[in-house]
């Protein structure tokens, strides 16, 4: 039997002469003791690994529609309030400090379509599938009012999207056409058609007030001006695209989001070619939003998750999901870039943190070392279960192409 | 009542008149012999009419024939006599309503503005000659398509300006949200107190007290008066100022110091000289003054005007005081006396001589001018470079000839050159002093043309003798040249008949055209000079090609006179331009030409054939399309004809498969453990133990691919390391490799420095809304950077660096 002694060498420690300073033992393993290059990679790994560790995004579930949530609204004046409609015309006003519901009202017979508060907070539009336009106030009736709408406008045809101006007393609808209405009058001041296609989505560019955008359902993006009497320029893409939203902090730049699984950021100027494409989702994107800041923007996608973009990013820097999501149908950053507002088919808001391992409320402070985020694939690395692998997806989106072409 | 009736009548007059109009559309209704007897007088037809009652329709046609008395057919006011719609409140009837209007009716109005005729005429006419159909237009979807492309042009350049705001916030090392936040810390008290207002009357009094001193309120530092003093003047500008102004001063008191002392002086003599030198300087300055400032030259003419005019009412200098009279009796004796007598007298007479003024002189001199030319015209050509046309332009520097030109110069006559046919057109949208002077230049130029014209044609008068020398192609040139010239002409052509329509500035014309004439009679003095100047050889021809001379069609005209005329002796005789001769005969050429110019000219007439673009010289420089091409390519193969690509892309593979392969490594050491030495080598067995073969590596990506290399240097170990694309604000790799290198953490770096590092890049508040960015940010932004100081990745050097260069500046600081 062999035991094992722990030795060691005396000319490790022994002096040679008494003069000599003491010798110091030392581990000279470069394991132990890199350079600073491996060091600090070490370093920023586990900064991205503790990210990961601490990241607990999901904040709150709001629950009371009894119907999947088809739109939402952010206050621009107010964090803490938000509205959403529902698709059995059931509209509420959340309270979200206080995590509840102040304020409920049957707006429209069938889905409420779209949503916009006006830019001074007191009031608020919506459109639904019963061709009406309806204003109402912020403000909760007292005592014994009924909930009328301060203004009905009756359309010619359903209303899919609606969006204010910035600034000024107009707001924009789209349904059949883009129409562009007084909010003192009770027919368009103008309206846009381009060809006889629906439309589903319309936004004014919160930078340049007078520019819109509108998606259409025939593969097509639209440019208006309000000033002008013709729209501006058409993009006709491969697949038609659900939502679109401009970036607040870049007059010129949107991104749609597309049914073929990817989001497109166009330069306005040039929209010949996409500048860039966001890809990640396995399935059709239904909404997107910008971050106030304009760095990054958020996704709602139809294979049950939401995906947080860098703006100039081909991938995403975030994936959220919870088991209990289904089919998310409407997204909004707040205003104030720290939350995201996810509505989705099972009735359910949620609210998430727009950065996942932040710590809200009183934080100590730590240091991470993100310099090397770039070089360490972990954090891209984001296991989702139970979605489509890639090679799955190609093959559906290669499908859906050849359809296509076989269909027009 | 009266007057009412009368209008109802007036109104039957009328009705009338239109049912006799009815009549005349609808010839098969009455009878013809009625017509015609209704056209013949307007009082049958008023009684044709028998509806009315008699009286009021004799009434009627009384007023009618008195009407018609006066020749001129006077308005009938309607009146509004009882409510319809149909009264207009113009003078236009609706009475006749549902009859139609004939055009007849219409032209009708026309006999009393003939003028107005004309000018209908004249523009049908123009109609009828202008035979171009319109475009038809576009259609709604081409148009609205153009619509869109113009307002998306706009609204891209407009949304464009943000581009330099995003890069702005894009480069940024870090941004705060929301960004139009105000800066923190105290506010200043000014700031705080703005919205205070003074309430008591002892307040409002101290208010209103610092308000009308114009004392600053808000701001307590600088009053007003003093900010604009400051703005006004630097603290150099003002002492540099005060410099000057002590300078003055000083030479000021100099001077009347100076004054003071030569007045206290004496002599006579002294003053006489003084005043003989005064008025030598005043003279020259006087000339100068004529040159540089004609203006205030004048001005001093006036003054000298008026001081004659003074002399001429004194008589004072007129010999008839106390002084001249003792003087005159001396006289007799004294020659000295006689002599001041006679200065005193020339003084007079100096002062109350008429002055010549230039502007009468000028009209003098231009009707003489009529007569005699300016002798530049007839000098011999002063080339100094025959190819350079703007070295002829110089003529027009010279002083003389400008004054002769000045006189002689046309203020309609179109500057008329060749080689700048562009220049015509411009010169009309010039002002009217830069026309001036161009019509001096081209006035000259003109001449220099005329006489360049002469030449050629002699050229042309003899090719005979050319033809001789040389062989067909320059013959062939010279045809060519002649085709330009008339491509020129009739281009000239055109611009002759609108000079034509100018009569004011005929008489002008008609001297230049005395020059014209002139210069085919000149002195062949630079004839020898032309012929053999295109007898060289082609060079020059093809030179002169842009200058070729304008000919207008009175030239051509004139040519073939003087041809005529001239043609036998242009060598023998030199004729002067003064000589009566010419004079006569220009005199009668005149006459003709103010003939002509009186008939209207027709431009058809003139215009034989189409305005041609004016051919290029068919020079042997310009190489045809096909030629070109093929030359290129034989060009391109010569030049890479030693090149084998494919024997060179094998050669390089193969290099690359060598390079890859294992080497062996010899580890032999000489002279370990036998002898070592110059030309001893090592063992054998030595050698084969101590030579290392290292595993062959695995085979290559490219081994069977032949037409491909595939480098090996990549390691996919590493690689998933690496960063697959350049972060974004930096451009090329070596810069990223350089900030990736350096470290970042707490050992390395100093807790200043770590905290910068790694400093957010987006900064928010919590429970902040953060805006869209504003249109005020826009403006805001082209002024000032407001995000902060952009990476700057060009220099190299890191902050501490950074801080021990400020430390270095302070000491410099300090040393200074």
């Amino acid at each position: 039997m062999k035991v094992k002694v722990l030795s060691r060498n005396p000319d490790d420690y022994v002096r040679e002469t008494k003069l000599d300073i003491q010798r110091v033992p030392r581990n000279y393993d470069p394991s132990l003791h890199p350079f600073e290059v491996p060091r600090e990679y070490t370093r920023a790994l586990n900064a991205t690994k503790l990210e990961r560790v601490f990241a607990k995004p999901f904040l709150a579930s709001l629950d009371g529609h009894r119907d999947g949530v088809n739109c939402m609204a952010k206050h621009p004046k107010s964090l803490s309030t938000m509205l959403s409609g529902s698709c059995d015309g059931e509209l509420k006003v959340w309270n979200l400090t206080k995590r509840e519901c102040v304020r409920t009202l049957q707006a429209h017979e069938g889905f409420v379509r779209g949503m916009v508060v006006r830019f001074c907070g007191t009031s608020f539009f919506t459109v639904g599938d019963d061709k009406t336009i309806k204003q109402w106030k912020m403000e909760t009736p007292g005592y014994g009012e009924e909930e009328e709408p301060l203004n009905t406008i009756l359309g010619k045809s359903v209303f899919t999207s609606i969006d204010h101006h910035q600034k000024e007393g107009v707001f924009v609808t789209c349904g059949q056409q883009v129409d562009i209405w007084d909010e003192q009058r009770s027919s368009p001041i103008r309206s846009f058609s381009w060809g006889v296609d629906s439309f589903s989505c319309v936004r004014f560019n919160p930078v340049e007030t007078e520019l819109l955008a509108s998606c259409a359902s025939d593969r097509s993006i639209v440019l208006y001006d309000m000033r002008e009497a013709t729209p501006l320029k058409k993009v006709i893409m491969n697949m038609r695209s659900n939502t679109l939203c401009w970036n607040p902090m870049e007059a010129y730049n949107f991104t749609c989001s597309n049914e073929d699984y990817n989001l497109y950021t166009y330069d306005m100027r040039y929209l010949d070619k996409p500048f860039t494409v966001h890809m990640d989702h396995v399935s059709a994107v239904l909404d997107v939003d910008y971050s106030p800041t304009g760095k990054e923007f958020v996704s709602a996608s139809f294979d049950k998750t939401i995906r947080i973009f860098p703006k100039d990013s081909g991938h995403s820097r975030e994936v959220y999901h919870t088991k209990r999501m289904q089919h998310v149908i409407s997204i909004k950053w707040s205003s104030d870039n720290k939350y995201i507002l996810s509505a989705s088919d099972e009735m359910n808001i949620r609210l998430w943190k727009a950065n996942a391992a932040e710590k809200l409320g009183l934080v100590r402070q730590t240091v991470l070392f993100l310099s090397f985020t770039s070089s360490v694939r972990t954090s891209s690395n984001l296991q989702v279960p139970g979605i489509k692998s890639n090679v799955m997806k190609e093959r559906w989106i290669s499908e859906q192409c050849r359809m296509l072409t076989i269909n027009r | 009542m009266a007057k009412s009736k009368a209008a109802r009548k007036s109104g039957e007059t009328m009705k009338m008149k239109s049912s006799r109009e009815m009549v005349v559309q609808g010839m098969d209704d009455e009878d013809e012999e009625e017509l015609q007897c209704a056209l013949a007088d307007d009082i049958i037809s008023a009684s044709e009419d028998e509806g009315g009652s008699d009286d009021e329709r004799k009434h009627c046609k009384l007023l009618e024939a008195i009407s018609s008395l006066g020749g001129k057919k006077r308005k009938k006011l309607t009146e509004r006599s009882e409510a319809s719609i149909q009264v207009s409140e113009f003078t236009v009837n609706a009475e006749g309503e549902g009859d139609k209007i004939n055009l007849s009716d219409l032209i009708g109005t026309l006999d009393k503005t003939p003028s107005a005729l004309i000018k209908t005429k004249k523009q049908l006419k123009n109609l009828q000659h202008n035979q171009s159909t319109l475009e038809t237009p576009l259609t709604r979807k081409e148009t609205e398509r153009i619509q869109r492309e113009v307002a998306f042009e706009k609204t891209s350049k407009e949304v464009s300006r943000w581009q330099s705001v995003v890069l702005q916030n894009q480069k940024a090392e870090q941004l705060v949200f929301p960004l139009n936040q105000e800066p923190s810390g105290p506010k200043r008290i000014e700031q705080v107190v703005a919205g205070w207002k003074a309430q008591t009357p002892l307040e409002q009094e101290i208010f209103s007290l610092l308000r009308m001193n114009k004392q600053p309120l808000h701001d307590p530092v600088l009053t007003p008066t003093e900010e604009a003093s400051l703005r006004a003047m630097s603290l150099e500008e003002a002492k540099i100022r005060r410099a000057e102004l002590q300078k003055a001063r000083v030479l000021q008191s100099y001077y009347e110091a100076k004054a003071k002392r030569e007045r206290k002086i004496k002599s006579k003599k002294y003053h006489r000289v003084q005043k003989k030198v005064m008025r030598k300087e005043y003279l020259k300055q006087f000339d100068e003054m004529v040159k540089t400032d004609p203006a205030a030259a004048l001005e001093e003419l006036k003054k000298m005007e008026l001081s004659r005019m003074k002399e001429r009412m004194s008589l004072k200098h007129q010999n008839s005081g106390k002084w001249a009279k003792s003087k005159a009796i001396m006289a007799k004796y004294d020659d000295g006396a006689r002599k001041a007598m006679q200065k005193q007298l020339e003084v007079n007479k100096d002062l109350t001589l008429k002055l010549v003024i230039p502007a009468d002189e000028d009209e003098e001199d231009e009707e003489e001018s009529a007569e005699t030319l300016p002798d530049f015209v007839n000098d011999a050509e002063h080339i100094l470079d025959q190819v350079n046309p703007w070295m002829r332009g110089k003529l027009s520097t010279d002083p003389m000839v400008q004054e002769e030109s000045n006189r002689l110069d046309p203020p309609v006559v179109r500057p008329r050159e060749l080689g700048t046919p562009g220049e015509g057109r411009d010169d009309q949208e010039e002002d009217e002093e830069q026309m001036e002077e161009t019509e001096e230049e081209a006035l000259l130029r003109g001449f220099e043309e005329r006489r360049k014209l002469r030449q050629t044609e002699d050229v042309e008068v003899a090719p005979m003798s050319m033809e001789e020398n040389d062989d067909g192609k320059k013959a062939e040139i010279l045809e060519i040249s002649d085709d330009n010239e008339e491509a020129v002409e009739i281009s000239d052509d055109e611009e002759a008949v609108e000079i034509s329509d100018d009569e004011a500035g005929l008489s002008k014309f008609t001297s230049l055209f005395h020059g014209l004439v002139n210069n085919h009679m000149e002195p062949p003095a630079d004839q020898p000079k032309a012929g053999p100047g295109v007898g060289q050889g082609e060079s020059p021809a093809l030179l002169e090609e842009g200058l070729v001379r304008v000919r207008t069609l009175e030239d051509v005209e004139l040519l073939s006179q003087d041809v005529s005329a001239s043609d036998p002796a242009p060598l023998t005789t030199t004729q002067t331009p003064g000589t009566e001769e010419t004079d006569t005969q220009s005199a009668t050429q005149q006459a003709d030409k103010k003939r002509k110019r009186k008939k209207m000219i027709d431009p058809n007439e003139v215009l034989t054939k189409e305005a041609k673009v004016i051919k290029m010289p068919l020079a042997p420089t310009a190489v045809e399309d096909v030629e070109g091409k093929e030359e290129q390519r034989v060009i391109i193969k010569e030049a890479f004809a030693g090149d084998d690509v494919i024997s060179d892309f094998l050669k390089d593979k193969r290099k690359q498969e060598e390079a890859g392969r294992p080497k062996v490594i010899d580890l032999t050491l000489p002279g370990w453990g036998e002898w070592g030495g110059l030309g001893l080598q090592p063992s054998r067995s030595k050698r084969k133990r101590f030579r290392v073969k290292v595993a062959p590596p695995p085979p290559r990506q490219d081994q069977k691919l032949p037409n491909i290399i595939i480098s090996e240097k990549r390691d996919s170990s590493i690689a998933a390391h690496q960063v697959c694309q350049l972060p974004f604000p930096f451009e090329n790799p070596t810069q990223f490799e350089r900030t990736i290198r350096s470290p970042v953490g707490r050992t390395w770096n100093t807790q200043n420095t770590v905290q910068k590092i790694t400093a957010p890049k987006v900064v928010t508040q919590l429970g902040a809304i953060i805006e869209p960015i504003a249109r005020e940010y826009l403006i805001k932004d082209n002024r000032q950077a407001v995000t902060g100081p952009s990476i700057n990745l060009e220099s190299d050097q890191g902050p501490q660096k950074k801080r021990r260069s400020q430390q270095k500046k302070k000491h410099k600081r300090k040393k200074n």
